[in-house]
C-alpha cells in the first residue's frame, strides 16, 4: 500500500443546515427533504438511500411546506408566500405561484392528486387544481382566526382537518365550511400555556382525526362528532410532527427532546376485533427537535435541526435480516464540496453562500510511520469569496494550476481569474460570460487548466478553451436526442483527450474532446453513479454506483476490463457492499498504475488490481501489516482492498504527489457544537 | 406435663415475610403471606395475625387463594406437598403428595382440577412449569403424580411467571428470554432482547413479568429499571414493545390492577409507581416506603395493594396509594453487630434493624415492637456509600439505661466514634438521648457493659478499645442554674502494657470487673479501681469471657481464639479447669448457674451447656446449626417448663436462642414453638361468640383484674409442679398477660367472678407468706 505522508485538514468549517420537511413518495419510494436554507434534496430509497437531485436553497426561500402530488410533481410552500413546484428533470424551479395568503405554513395534496391545499398566516384554507403544466386557484374555505399550521386530507378527499392555534377545524370539501371545531386543551402537567398550537393533524379514513400538539400531547378525536376520544401525553415538550403509514395501523411521532415515538394499532386480545392505539418504540436517534417524520413502508424516517436525516426500518416489515434492517443516518451531502488545486497544494471549500481557498500548512520535520509531524507552516486562510445575491452556491471548482475557480449558482455563472504575488492574491472576475453559461451542476478543469467543462442542467456539455484572462467557447456537446435529463458528474483524462459526463440515472457518456464527439456510451445499470475518474496512460474509466459496484471501463476499446468483469463475476465483499456512505471520489496513483484510490465518509481505500480478490471469508477491514512481518505472511493475507479507517467523517480524499495525501475530515462533534443547544432535560426528572 | 421427646433445633419466630408475593382473600379481609414452614394470615384492618396455617415440614414457597372456593387457600412447598386449607378456621382440609420439590404455585380459574407448579429437573438450574391433576378423592392424603409439561427453561422464581387473558397463555421470562406459550394453539412463542449479544455489558435482562388482566399485554421488568409492555405477542414477528422507564435499577417486581388500568412497580428506589393507562407521563408515586420493595400484589376486589419489602415488612395500601397497615416482622437484611440481647422492661429481644436502628422484636407475638433510632440521620440508599455503623449497645440498671456505640470508617486513619446513652423516659415509655460522647476512645470499641449489680448506687458503664485502655463511665450530676440534669462522665481509664482490650464483664455482685488484653485477663476492684490480679493463659487472645452466676460466681471463663475454653477460680486465683473447645459464643444463663457454650468445627456447630463447677457438660447437643452460629441469648420464660429429665433441666427457666449467619433465628424445644407462641388473648378471639359470656360480664372483669393488679397476682393459673422461684418471676409479668389468662380460665370453667375473687385471696396470703420467706433469695438475685 505504500505510506504517505498525510495532510489531515479539519479548517473546513462547513455546518449542514437543519432539516425542515420530509416528504416520502410511495410510488417511486423517493424521499424529499427540504432544508432550513431551502435547500430541496432528492433520496432514492431505492439506490441505497442515495441523495441523487438537488435543488439549491435561496435566502427568502425558506420552506414550511413539501409534498408529493401526483407521484411524479413535488411542491414547496412557504413564509414568502409562493408555492413552487420543481422540475426534477432539468433540476431546476418550474415556477412559482403567490397564494395571497401571506406566509404559508401547511400545504397537502388530495389523495387523488389533483387538488392542492394551502394553510396561510391569515387563517385562510386556499384550495388550488393541479394542471399538467401548472396550478390554478379554486376557492378558499372559511377562514379561521389564527394561522393554519397543519392540513390532512380525509383519504377518501371528502373532508380535511385543519390544525390552527389551540384548535381543529374539520372542513367539508365540497362545501368549503368548517363543520366541527375542536377546542384543544392548553393545560400542560397542570401549568395552563398561553397557547396550544396544533403542530400536527391526521385524518385517518374511519374519521379519526389525530393531532400533535406543543403541550406534549397526542389526541385522537372524532371528527363526526368533534369529541376527543384518547389522550397520550408523550413529551414534556412540543410534538412537532406526524406521518402516518398508508395502511393506517402505525404513526411515527417526533419530539422538541429528539425523541421518534412509534405508534401502532395494535387488537386488544387475540380473539378479538377491537383494536387500539398503544405507543409502543421510543427512538432517540436526535439531539435536538425532531422537525419531520415520514413513514415509509418498511421504515421510519426523521429529520431536525440536529441535520441528520435518520432511516429506522421497522424490523416486523424487514422480510430478511440483511443490511437493509440496519439504522441509516445520513449527515452530509453525497457530493463533493472540496477541490483541490494539486500544484500549489490549495483546497477550496464550497459553502452555502460563499467559498474559502486555502493553503495547505508544510512541514520540515521527519517521522516514522504513525507519527504526528510538526507544523513549520501553518495552513492560510488566502481568500473568502462570498456569493453575490441570494442564492445558494451549486457546485464550484478551482483548477489544478490553482488561477482559475469557478463556481454557479441557480442563475448566474462566475469564473476567477488569481494571480499570486508573493503572499498576495489577485483576484480578477472574468467578465462577459456568454448567455448560454447561466446554471451549471458541475465544473471541471482540464488537468493542463487549459479547458473549463460546464456541465448545464438543460443536458448539455460546453467545453471552453482558458486563455490569460479571457476564454473561448469551444463546443456544446449537445444531449442525446429526447432527453433532457442533466449532467451532473464529469471526468477528464489526464492527457485531455477524453471526457466522461453521467447523469442521474442513464448511463455514462464518454466524449472525445479533440474531435469533439461522442465516443461511445457505457451501458446503463440500475443504480445511479457516485464517483467518476479516467486513469492515467489507460484511459480506463472507474465509475463507482450507489449499490456500492466499482466497474472499469476501457475507453479505447469501448468495453469492460478483464479486472471489471473479474469482480463482477467473483462479486464484492459482502461488508463492501454494507457500507453506508456511497463512494464520492476517485483518483490514481501517477506512478502505480495497478492502483485505484477512492473513499466514501468513513474509509479510504487502495485497490490494487494486481493482488487477489478478496472473499466472503477474508478479513476486509485488515489492520495495516506490521512493516516487520514475514513477506510470506503479507502476501497469503494480502488481498486487493487495502481499506483505512483512521480517516472520518472524510469529506474529500485525494492524492498531491506521489508521497503526499490530503484528507479532509469533518468531525460531527465540531457540527453538534455550532448548533443551538438542545432542550435540557433532568436525568431523574420526574 | 410435657412429654419428654427429644429435643429439636426449631425455626422460631422471625422467619420471612417477603419470600414470596402476599395473597389477598377475596374480600379483602384477610392477607395472606408464607412465613418459613407456615403460613400466617394477617386481618388488613388490625395488622394482626389471626391464624398460623401449619402442617407443612419444610419451606412453603406458594400459596394460591382456590379459584373454586375463596374461603380456601392452596399451598405449596418443599416437602413436595400441596395442602388445602380452611383459613377462616385454620384447618387443613387436604393434602396432594406430589413428591418433588415444589418451587412455586399457580392457580388459574378455567383449569379444571389442576394447579400449576414449578419443579426442578436433574439439573440444579433448570426449572419446569408442570400441571399437576388434583386428583377427586374424599381422603386426607392423596397422591398427585398425573404432571404434565408446560414450560421448560424457566426461572425458579415465581416472579418470572405470569398467566394471562383468563389463562389463554403463559408468559415465562428467563435470562433475556421472554416465552410465551398458548394453551389452545399449543405454540411458544419465545422473545430475545437485541442487545442481549454483547452479554458483557447488557443490564436489560428480565426480572419480573405480569399480564395484563384484559388484554393482551405482558409487562416485563428489567435489570436496567425499564418496564417493557409487549404486545402482539402472538406473532413472533410482528410483536411489539413500549418502554416505561423511571427505576434507576432493577424493577423487583410488577403488578397490574384488577381492572389493568393502571401498572404497578417496585424496585430497591423503596417507592411504589402507579403507572395509569400505561402511559410514561402518567404516574402516580408512594415514596419512602423504608426499604426496598420485593413483591407486590394486589387484591381481586381491588381496593388494596400489598408491597412485601426487604426489610421483612408488609404494607397495606390503599387503592389511592395510602399506606393504611404495616406487618412488621423481624428485620434482618443486614449484619449483627450488637448481638441479641433482651430489653429488662418489656423481655423484647433487641438487636440491630433497620440501617441505624435498633430493633425491639416481641418473641411471643413475633412482631416487631419498635424501633429506635440511634443514628437519627438520613440514610441513603447506595452501593458503595460507606454508612455509620450501630456496633455496640447495652442495656443497665434494669432497662432504665441503653448505650450505644456508632462508628464509621472512610479510610484507615479516619475513624468516626460516638457513644450514646439513652435513658427510659417513663412519661413517654421510650428512650431519650441523655449523653453523647464524641471519640469515647482512640481506636475501635471492642465491649461495653453496665455493672447490673442491685446494690450499685451509681449506674457504671464500662468500655474496652483497641487502643488499649477501658473506660469507667458513671453517672454525675449535671445540673445547672436552668436545670437539673444528669450526665455521664468519664471516671477512670486503665491500661495494661499497652496491649488491645478486647473484652469486659463485670461479676455479678459488681465488686470485680474483668478486662481482658489480648492474652491476659485482668481483675480490678470496682471500688477503688485497683488491678487485683492477672491471668494468663498464653492461649491465644481471649474471645470470650464472662464470670459464673449464683453458686459458681467464684469462677471466671474465658474462651481464646485457639480454642481453650478456660475457667479461673477467683477465691484461689487458680486456673480451676481448662477445656480444648473452639468457643464462638458463649452465654451465661441469668437465672440458673448454666453456661451455653456453642463451638464451631468444620461439620458444624456443637452446642455445650455446663456449669462452671465442673467441667463435664449438662447437655451436649452436636450440629445444631450447619453453619456458623453468631449469636446467642438466654431468655427468661414468662411460664417455666418442667423438664424432669436431666438433660433438658437447664431449659426450664430460660429459653436459649440463637441466630446463625444467614440469620435465621433458632432455638430448642421438644414441641413446635409456634404453637406456644400463640397469644392467649387470641384464643378469646377465636373462640366463637356464641359460647362466650356477656361483654358486660367480661368488661367488669377485665376491668377489676387492672384495679387488683398486685393482689390478684394468682398462681392458680401457673400449672401445679411450678416452682417457688418461678412464682416470683411471674410478679414481674404485665397485667395483660394476667388478665387474659384468667378470661381463658373462665372460657374453660364458664364460671363466675366469685371463684376468681375466692382463689385470689387464698393466694394473697400464700404470696405474703412466699415474700417472707424468700425475700432475702431476691435480693441475692
Amino acid at each position: 500500500m505504500g505510506e504517505f505522508k498525510v495532510h489531515r485538514v479539519r479548517f473546513f468549517n462547513y455546518v449542514p443546515s437543519g432539516i425542515r420537511c420530509v416528504a416520502y413518495n410511495n410510488q417511486t419510494n423517493r424521499l424529499a427533504v427540504s432544508r432550513t436554507d431551502g435547500t430541496v434534496e432528492i433520496y432514492n430509497l431505492s439506490a441505497n438511500y442515495f441523495q441523487e437531485k438537488f435543488f439549491p436553497g435561496h435566502e427568502s426561500r425558506a420552506t414550511e411546506a413539501l409534498c408529493w402530488a401526483n407521484g411524479q410533481r413535488l411542491f414547496s410552500a412557504g413564509l414568502n408566500g409562493e408555492i413552487i413546484e420543481y422540475d426534477l428533470q432539468a433540476l431546476n424551479i418550474k415556477y412559482a405561484v403567490d397564494a395571497f395568503g401571506g406566509p404559508i405554513w401547511s400545504m397537502a395534496a388530495s389523495p387523488n392528486g389533483s387538488q392542492l391545499l394551502v394553510g396561510c398566516e391569515d387563517g385562510s384554507v386556499k384550495l388550488f387544481q393541479i394542471t399538467p403544466d401548472k396550478i390554478q386557484f379554486e376557492r378558499n374555505f372559511d377562514r379561521q382566526k389564527s394561522r393554519i399550521l397543519s392540513l390532512s386530507w380525509h383519504p377518501a378527499g371528502t373532508h380535511i382537518a385543519a390544525g390552527s392555534i389551540d384548535y381543529i377545524s374539520v372542513f367539508d370539501v365540497k362545501s368549503g365550511s368548517a363543520i366541527h371545531k375542536m377546542l384543544v386543551d392548553r393545560q400542560y402537567m397542570g401549568v395552563s400555556k398561553r397557547k396550544c398550537i396544533i403542530w400536527g393533524v391526521a385524518f385517518l379514513s374511519d374519521g379519526t382525526v389525530i393531532s400533535v400538539d406543543s403541550a406534549g400531547k397526542v389526541q385522537f378525536w372524532d371528527s363526526a362528532t368533534g369529541t376527543l376520544v384518547k389522550n397520550h401525553l408523550i413529551a414534556n415538550t412540543d410534538v412537532q410532527s406526524i406521518a402516518i403509514s398508508d395502511q393506517e395501523d402505525s404513526f411515527v411521532v417526533g419530539t422538541a427532546e429528539g425523541t421518534v415515538f412509534h405508534f401502532q394499532l395494535v387488537s386488544v386480545t387475540s380473539n378479538s376485533s377491537e383494536k387500539q392505539w398503544v405507543r409502543t418504540k421510543p427512538f432517540q436517534h436526535h439531539t435536538h427537535d425532531v422537525r419531520a417524520v415520514a413513514h415509509s413502508p418498511i421504515a421510519l424516517i426523521s429529520g431536525g435541526t440536529d441535520t441528520h436525516l435518520v432511516i429506522r426500518p421497522l424490523m416486523e416489515k424487514v422480510e430478511v435480516k440483511n443490511y437493509d434492517a440496519a439504522l441509516r443516518k445520513i449527515t452530509f451531502p453525497h457530493r463533493r464540496l472540496v477541490s483541490c488545486a494539486k500544484k500549489k497544494q490549495l483546497l477550496l471549500f464550497q459553502f452555502a453562500h460563499h467559498l474559502e481557498l486555502w493553503r495547505l500548512g508544510s512541514t520540515v520535520a521527519t517521522g516514522k510511520n504513525g507519527d504526528t509531524l510538526p507544523l513549520s507552516k501553518n495552513a492560510d486562510h488566502l481568500l473568502h469569496l462570498k456569493t453575490k445575491g441570494p442564492e445558494n452556491i451549486i457546485c464550484s471548482c478551482i483548477s489544478p494550476c490553482g488561477s482559475w475557480i469557478a463556481y454557479s449558482t441557480a442563475s448566474r455563472f462566475f469564473l476567477y481569474r488569481l494571480n499570486y504575488e508573493h503572499d498576495n492574491i489577485n483576484l480578477q472576475r472574468v467578465s462577459k460570460m456568454p448567455a448560454f453559461l447561466r446554471s451549471a451542476l458541475q465544473i471541471l478543469f482540464s488537468e493542463d487548466s487549459t479547458k473549463l467543462f460546464v456541465a448545464s442542467n438543460q443536458g448539455s456539455v460546453h467545453v471552453i478553451r482558458l486563455l490569460e484572462g479571457s476564454f473561448k467557447h469551444l463546443h456544446t456537446f449537445q444531449p442525446q436526442s429526447g432527453t433532457v435529463e442533466s449532467m451532473c458528474l464529469l471526468a477528464v483524462s489526464p492527457d485531455g483527450n477524453w471526457l466522461a459526463a453521467s447523469g442521474t440515472s442513464a448511463g455514462v457518456h464518454v466524449y472525445n474532446v479533440k474531435q469533439l464527439k461522442l465516443h461511445c456510451t457505457v451501458p446503463a445499470y440500475n443504480f445511479p453513479v457516485t464517483a467518476l475518474a479516467i486513469a492515467p496512460n489507460t484511459n480506463n474509466l472507474v465509475i463507482a454506483h450507489s449499490d456500492q459496484q466499482v466497474f472499469e471501463y476501457s475507453i479505447p476499446d469501448k468495453q469492460y476490463t478483464q479486472w471489471s468483469r473479474t469482480i463482477q463475476k467473483q462479486g464484492f465483499h459482502h461488508l463492501w457492499l454494507q457500507r453506508d456512505t456511497p463512494i464520492t471520489h476517485i483518483s490514481f496513483h501517477p506512478k502505480r498504475p495497478m492502483h485505484i484510490l477512492l473513499h466514501d465518509a468513513y474509509m479510504f481505500c487502495i485497490i490494487d488490481k494486481s493482488l487477489p480478490l478478496p472473499n466472503d471469508k477474508t478479513l476486509l477491514y485488515n489492520p495495516l501489516p506490521p512493516t516487520n512481518e514475514s513477506d510470506i505472511i503479507r502476501r497469503r493475507t494480502a488481498h486487493a482492498f487495502k481499506i483505512s479507517k483512521k480517516y472520518k467523517p472524510l469529506l474529500f480524499m485525494d492524492l498531491l504527489d506521489e508521497r503526499t495525501l490530503v484528507a479532509v475530515e469533518r468531525p460531527l462533534d465540531d457540527i453538534i457544537a455550532q448548533l443551538p443547544p438542545p432542550i435540557k432535560k433532568k436525568k431523574f426528572g420526574t | 406435663m410435657v412429654e419428654e421427646e427429644s429435643l429439636r433445633v426449631v425455626r422460631c419466630g422471625g422467619s420471612e415475610l417477603n419470600f414470596r408475593r402476599a395473597v389477598f382473600s377475596a374480600d379483602s379481609k384477610y392477607v395472606f403471606c408464607v412465613s418459613g414452614d407456615f403460613i400466617k394470615v394477617y386481618s388488613t384492618a388490625t395488622e394482626e395475625c389471626v391464624h398460623i396455617l401449619q402442617g407443612h415440614r419444610n419451606l412453603v414457597t406458594g400459596i394460591q387463594l382456590n379459584p373454586k372456593n375463596h374461603l380456601q387457600l392452596y399451598s405449596c412447598s418443599f416437602d413436595g406437598m400441596i395442602k388445602l386449607w380452611d383459613y377462616t378456621d385454620g384447618i387443613l382440609i387436604k393434602t396432594f403428595i406430589v413428591g418433588c420439590k415444589l418451587h412455586a404455585l399457580f392457580t388459574l380459574d378455567c383449569a379444571e382440577d389442576s394447579v400449576f407448579v414449578t419443579i426442578n429437573k436433574e439439573k440444579p438450574d433448570v426449572f419446569q412449569l408442570v400441571s399437576v391433576k388434583l386428583p377427586k378423592s374424599s381422603s386426607q392424603e392423596v397422591e398427585a403424580k398425573e404432571l404434565s409439561f408446560v414450560l421448560d427453561y424457566i426461572n425458579q422464581s415465581p416472579k418470572c411467571i405470569a398467566f394471562g387473558n383468563e389463562g389463554e397463555y403463559v408468559a415465562a421470562v428467563r435470562d433475556f428470554y421472554l416465552s410465551v406459550y398458548f394453551f389452545k394453539k399449543k405454540t411458544t412463542s419465545r422473545f430475545t432482547l437485541s442487545s442481549s449479544r454483547n452479554k458483557k455489558h447488557a443490564k436489560n435482562n428480565f426480572t419480573c413479568v405480569a399480564c395484563h388482566p384484559k388484554e393482551d399485554c405482558i409487562a416485563t421488568g428489567h435489570r436496567d429499571g425499564k418496564i417493557r409492555l409487549w404486545r402482539n405477542f402472538d406473532d413472533e414477528k410482528k410483536y411489539t414493545y413500549t418502554c416505561l422507564h423511571w427505576h434507576h435499577d432493577l424493577v423487583m417486581d410488577l403488578a397490574f390492577s384488577v381492572t389493568g388500568s393502571s401498572l404497578l412497580s417496585g424496585g430497591r428506589e423503596s417507592v411504589l409507581v402507579e403507572w395509569r393507562e400505561a402511559a410514561e407521563k402518567n404516574k402516580e408515586f408512594l415514596p419512602r416506603l423504608g426499604a426496598t420493595i420485593e413483591h407486590i400484589s394486589v387484591s381481586p376486589a381491588g381496593d388494596l395493594f400489598c408491597t412485601s419489602h426487604s426489610d421483612n415488612k408488609m404494607i397495606i395500601i390503599h387503592r389511592n396509594l395510602e399506606a393504611s397497615a404495616v406487618i412488621q416482622g423481624l428485620v434482618k437484611d443486614r449484619n449483627i453487630f450488637t448481638g441479641l440481647m433482651i430489653d429488662p422492661r418489656t423481655k423484647a429481644l433487641v438487636l440491630n434493624g433497620k440501617p441505624g436502628h435498633l430493633q425491639f422484636y416481641s418473641l411471643q407475638s413475633d412482631k416487631q415492637l419498635y424501633n429506635l433510632d440511634i443514628i437519627q440521620q438520613e440514610y441513603i440508599n447506595d452501593y458503595g456509600l460507606i454508612q455509620i455503623e450501630l456496633t455496640k449497645a447495652a442495656f443497665g440498671c434494669y432497662g432504665n439505661w441503653l448505650a450505644t456505640v456508632e462508628q464509621r470508617q472512610e479510610k484507615e486513619t479516619e475513624l468516626e466514634l460516638q457513644m450514646k446513652l439513652w435513658t427510659y423516659n417513663k412519661k413517654t415509655q421510650g428512650f431519650v438521648l441523655n449523653t453523647k460522647v464524641n471519640m469515647p476512645h482512640e481506636d475501635h470499641i471492642t465491649a461495653l457493659c453496665f455493672c447490673n449489680a442491685e446494690k450499685s448506687e451509681n449506674p457504671t458503664l464500662v468500655t474496652t478499645s483497641k487502643d488499649g485502655h477501658f473506660k469507667v463511665w458513671i453517672l454525675t450530676d449535671d445540673s445547672d442554674i436552668y436545670k437539673k440534669a444528669v450526665g455521664w462522665t468519664c471516671d477512670f481509664v486503665g491500661s495494661y502494657h499497652k496491649y488491645q482490650a478486647t473484652n469486659c464483664c463485670f461479676s455479678e455482685d459488681g465488686s470485680l470487673l474483668a478486662v481482658s488484653f489480648e492474652e491476659v485477663v485482668t481483675i480490678w476492684d470496682s471500688e477503688t479501681w485497683e488491678l487485683k490480679c492477672t491471668f494468663c493463659q498464653r492461649a491465644g487472645k481471649i474471645r470470650q469471657l464472662c464470670f459464673g452466676r449464683l453458686t459458681c460466681s467464684k469462677y471466671l471463663l474465658g474462651a481464646t481464639e485457639n480454642g481453650i475454653l478456660c475457667c479461673w477460680n477467683l477465691l484461689s486465683c487458680a486456673l480451676e479447669w481448662s477445656a480444648k473447645l473452639n468457643v464462638r459464643v458463649m452465654e451465661p444463663d441469668p437465672n440458673s448457674e448454666n453456661i451455653a457454650a456453642i463451638s464451631q468445627s468444620s461439620m458444624g456447630s456443637d452446642l455445650f451447656v455446663f456449669r462452671p463447677s465442673e467441667p463435664r457438660p449438662l447437655y451436649i447437643q452436636k450440629n445444631i446449626s450447619r453453619e456458623e452460629v453468631q449469636w446467642g441469648v438466654f431468655v427468661p420464660r414468662d411460664v417455666p417448663e418442667s423438664f424432669t429429665s436431666e438433660a433438658y433441666q437447664w431449659l426450664n427457666r430460660s429459653q436459649f436462642y440463637f441466630l446463625t449467619k444467614s440469620q435465621s433465628l433458632l432455638t430448642f424445644s421438644t414441641q413446635s414453638p409456634e404453637e406456644k407462641l400463640t397469644p392467649t388473648s387470641k384464643q378469646l378471639l377465636h373462640t366463637p361468640a356464641h359460647v362466650l359470656p356477656s361483654a358486660s360480664f367480661l368488661c367488669s372483669m377485665f376491668v377489676n383484674s387492672l384495679l387488683l393488679s398486685k393482689e390478684t397476682k394468682s398462681a392458680e393459673e401457673i400449672p401445679d409442679d411450678v416452682s417457688m422461684e418461678e412464682e416470683k418471676e411471674s410478679v414481674d409479668s404485665d397485667e395483660e398477660n394476667n388478665f387474659t389468662e384468667e378470661v381463658q380460665d373462665t372460657n374453660n370453667t364458664d364460671l363466675g367472678k366469685d371463684i376468681i375473687h375466692q382463689l385470689s385471696k387464698s393466694e394473697e396470703k400464700e404470696l405474703r407468706k412466699f415474700r417472707k420467706v424468700d425475700y432475702s433469695w431476691i435480693t441475692a438475685l
